[in-house]
């Protein structure tokens, strides 16, 4: 060890030297403070003595610089002193002094204390060195998370989420807390959100991340619906995730068009619906979490409630009710209710809630580990127009064909067939742009010939709220009676000078029933609220397609739907390309 | 007041162990030393200066009782307290003592480095 020695008495100095070189130390003397300083800085000793009594600089200022240049460094100092009051002695040690050396020196003792400080010294640099360790490891998780986070934004992007409708809290590294939050438009019209909460933290629940976003924006976009897609997040997970590890989720799909909401929920906290009237309906969890039960035991099966535009529906983690406050009492699912019944007329839910949240934990920003998303009900023509900006695919398709696509018996009741016909019809290139208008076709024509066609459901019952919950019942009920019953797509596709032409022709199993007539009925009602769905659906296809003829009895409707392909800028755009790239070489 | 022994032989003796080669510098140090510090004593006295007087008395005392000589100590003690006290018109009294301590130390310490 180094050990300075800073003392003006020549022959106290000599003695001191003398004893700790005889303990194996190489020893510095110093014969003021400001030498005992200077040689501190060029030599940092790892144990100083010091006289506190010395020219120049006392050994009290002396200590204060040498802590000073030491920083972190833990070094020992110990003053030397013949015995005097014990006020001095007690000043040495505020001075920064650690321990005292008493005139006469006693060399046991002073072999004793120094080998003391010694160990607490190498205790401190171990203390230190763990602890730069762990602060440079922490600066690399930081990193990588950050790295990691890149990646996931780049599969999970925002979707829709900036939408003007949407208002969500969500932080920037909530991934790393297990909360995802997805939104998508749905290619028919409406939003598609999708709240997650993997059980654990880091990378594990990062990861569990990764595929559920995949699904939900592969599957959302294909035209899927919510519970096709929460079937097959579950069936994932389960897959992937250890026994033990799950998300606990909920699934919005909102349909503007027929104002409707399905919704599911397993093991978040209370989902809202909160009415533009004010009233709030509770969309409570009935369902285990994503990857705990296998596909067989699995129930996708979606509350189902009208809504008109201004209605909001709010989701949450339980992040949310869990944020505790100074005495650590949690915010609770009770202040969540409390909040939204005190809701003035107009006030937003998300913003009322965020600020009582910050309110409560007295956060300036609310905690990293709280998401909370409401989607406010707007009308379809509001949410139209923003569906047709995407891109074309370079690759040539498909452009003249025709097929035709059966759907019969019990798998009326266990399959959805819409994102597999859209698919065919979305090979044309070009059409792609198009297909929100072609689900809606498709879906209106298929949705009609299933529950009004095969299932006879009378469109009247979903007018009111009592009929609603009936018509839904029925339905389910009725599905299991599908013996004999089919519903069949002919699908057909050829070019025109400007763009192309589909085809579609819808049949199917049932009696029949007066197409016109029957949805004039339903809009003549008249009722003050509900989605009068039929009559809008009739008016839009209409709108859309060229011609819509019903044939018979009704249960065989054709649609002729011409669509025109755009000589945009992004088609010059590869041109320009090749015209740049000539001029480089 | 001076019951304390002139030299703590038995001090002096393991000075002697660790210093080795050093010894007699040691005590040619301290010897050179004392004269200096006695010189301060005087000097703070006449100058009226307790508290340069206390210090000169507080260091000396230190390196009386490191070297072994414990009357000596005691009286450089006396000095520094009247000295902090600040009683001045008491001190050149305990000045001369000291002087006169200090040469039979002196003289003791030469023997002592001769006879060891």
């Amino acid at each position: 060890m180094k050990v300075l020695i800073a003392e003006d008495s020549d022959s106290d100095r000599l003695i001191l030297s003398a004893l700790v070189r005889r303990l194996g130390h190489d020893v510095f003397e110093a014969r003021d403070g400001i030498e005992a300083v200077a040689l501190y800085a060029q030599l940092q000793p790892d144990i100083v003595l010091l006289d506190a009594l010395m020219p120049r600089m006392d050994g009290m200022e002396a200590a204060r610089q040498i802590k000073a240049l030491a920083g972190e460094r833990l070094v020992p100092l110990i003053f030397l002193s013949s015995l005097s009051d014990a006020s001095e002695l007690a000043r040495c040690l505020e001075a920064g002094g650690d321990d005292f050396l008493v005139k006469p020196y006693n060399r046991v003792i002073l072999e004793a204390k120094i080998n003391a400080f010694n160990r607490m010294r190498s205790m401190h640099q171990v203390l230190s060195d763990q602890r730069d360790q762990i602060r440079r490891q922490n600066e690399s998780l930081v990193e990588e998370q950050e790295l990691a986070r890149r990646v996931f934004d780049n599969v999970a992007h925002t979707g829709c989420l900036n939408a003007d409708n949407i208002s969500y809290h969500a932080s920037p590294m909530s991934v790393f807390n297990g909360d995802v939050l997805f939104a998508a438009d749905r290619p028919g019209g409406g939003t598609l959100i999708f709240l997650g909460d993997f059980i654990g933290h880091g990378l594990p629940a990062a990861i569990g991340a990764m595929p559920v976003a995949e699904i939900f924006y592969g599957m959302a976009t294909k035209g899927f619906g919510a519970a096709d897609i929460l079937r097959e997040i579950n069936r994932k997970l389960c897959r992937i995730l250890p026994v033990g590890m799950f998300c606990c989720g909920a699934m919005v799909e909102a349909d503007f068009k027929i104002g409707q909401l399905r919704a599911w929920n397993g093991g978040l906290p209370d989902g809202w619906l909160v009415r533009a009237n004010g009233e709030r309906v509770a969309i409570p969890s009935r369902h285990l979490p994503l990857g705990v039960q296998n596909t067989e035991q699995f129930s996708a099966s979606m509350t189902v409630l009208p809504a008109a535009p201004g209605d909001q529906v709010i989701i949450m983690t339980d992040g949310f009710p869990e944020s505790s406050n100074r005495q650590g009492q949690q915010f609770g699912e009770a202040g969540v209710r409390k909040v939204l019944e005190q809701l003035q007329p107009g006030e937003a839910p998300f913003h009322a809630l965020m600020t009582r949240i910050r309110q409560f934990t007295d956060k300036p920003e609310a905690t990293d580990d709280i998401t909370l998303c409401v989607l406010t009900i707007i009308h379809q023509e509001q949410h139209q127009a923003q569906n047709d900006r995407l891109t074309e695919s370079a690759l040539a398709g498909p452009v003249d064909w025709h097929c035709v696509y059966e759907v019969r018996e019990q798998t009326l009741a266990d399959f959805n067939p819409l994102p597999l016909l859209l698919h065919i019809c979305m090979e044309v290139p070009g059409l792609r742009r198009k297909s929100g208008e072609v689900y809606t076709l498709l879906s209106e024509l298929y949705n009609n010939a299933l529950e009004h066609g095969v299932l006879q459901l009378p469109s009247e019952w979903k007018a009111s709220p009592d009929g609603f919950g009936h018509y839904y019942q029925e339905r389910k009920r009725r599905l299991s009676q599908t013996r004999g019953h089919y519903i069949r797509f002919s699908l057909g596709h050829q070019p025109t000078e400007t763009g192309g032409r589909l085809q579609v022709v819808c049949e199917d199993s049932g009696p029949g029933f007066d197409f016109e007539r029957y949805f004039e009925k339903v809009s003549d009602t008249g009722l003050p609220s509900g989605p009068k769905y039929a009559g809008r659906g009739l008016a839009m296809l209409r709108r859309m397609a060229r011609q819509l003829r019903v044939h018979g009895c009704g249960n065989h409707v054709e649609i002729v739907y011409d669509w025109e392909a755009v000589d945009g800028n992004d088609r010059a755009q590869p041109g320009h390309n090749e015209t740049q790239r000539i001029a480089d070489d | 007041m001076t019951d304390k022994p002139h030299l703590d032989e038995e001090a002096l003796a393991e000075l002697q162990d660790v210093m080795d080669d050093e010894f007699d510098v040691l005590i040619q140090t301290y010897l050179a030393d004392s004269r200096t510090r006695l010189d301060s004593l005087w000097q703070t006295l006449n100058a009226g200066d307790a508290d340069g007087f206390a210090k000169s008395a507080h260091s000396f005392k230190g390196s009386c009782v490191n070297i072994g000589a414990p009357c000596l100590g005691a009286l450089c003690m006396e000095a520094e307290q009247l000295g902090k006290a600040g009683k001045l018109e008491a001190a050149p009294a305990v000045v001369k003592a000291i002087e006169a301590e200090f040469s039979e130390v002196s003289a003791r310490l030469t023997t002592f480095g001769d006879v060891s």
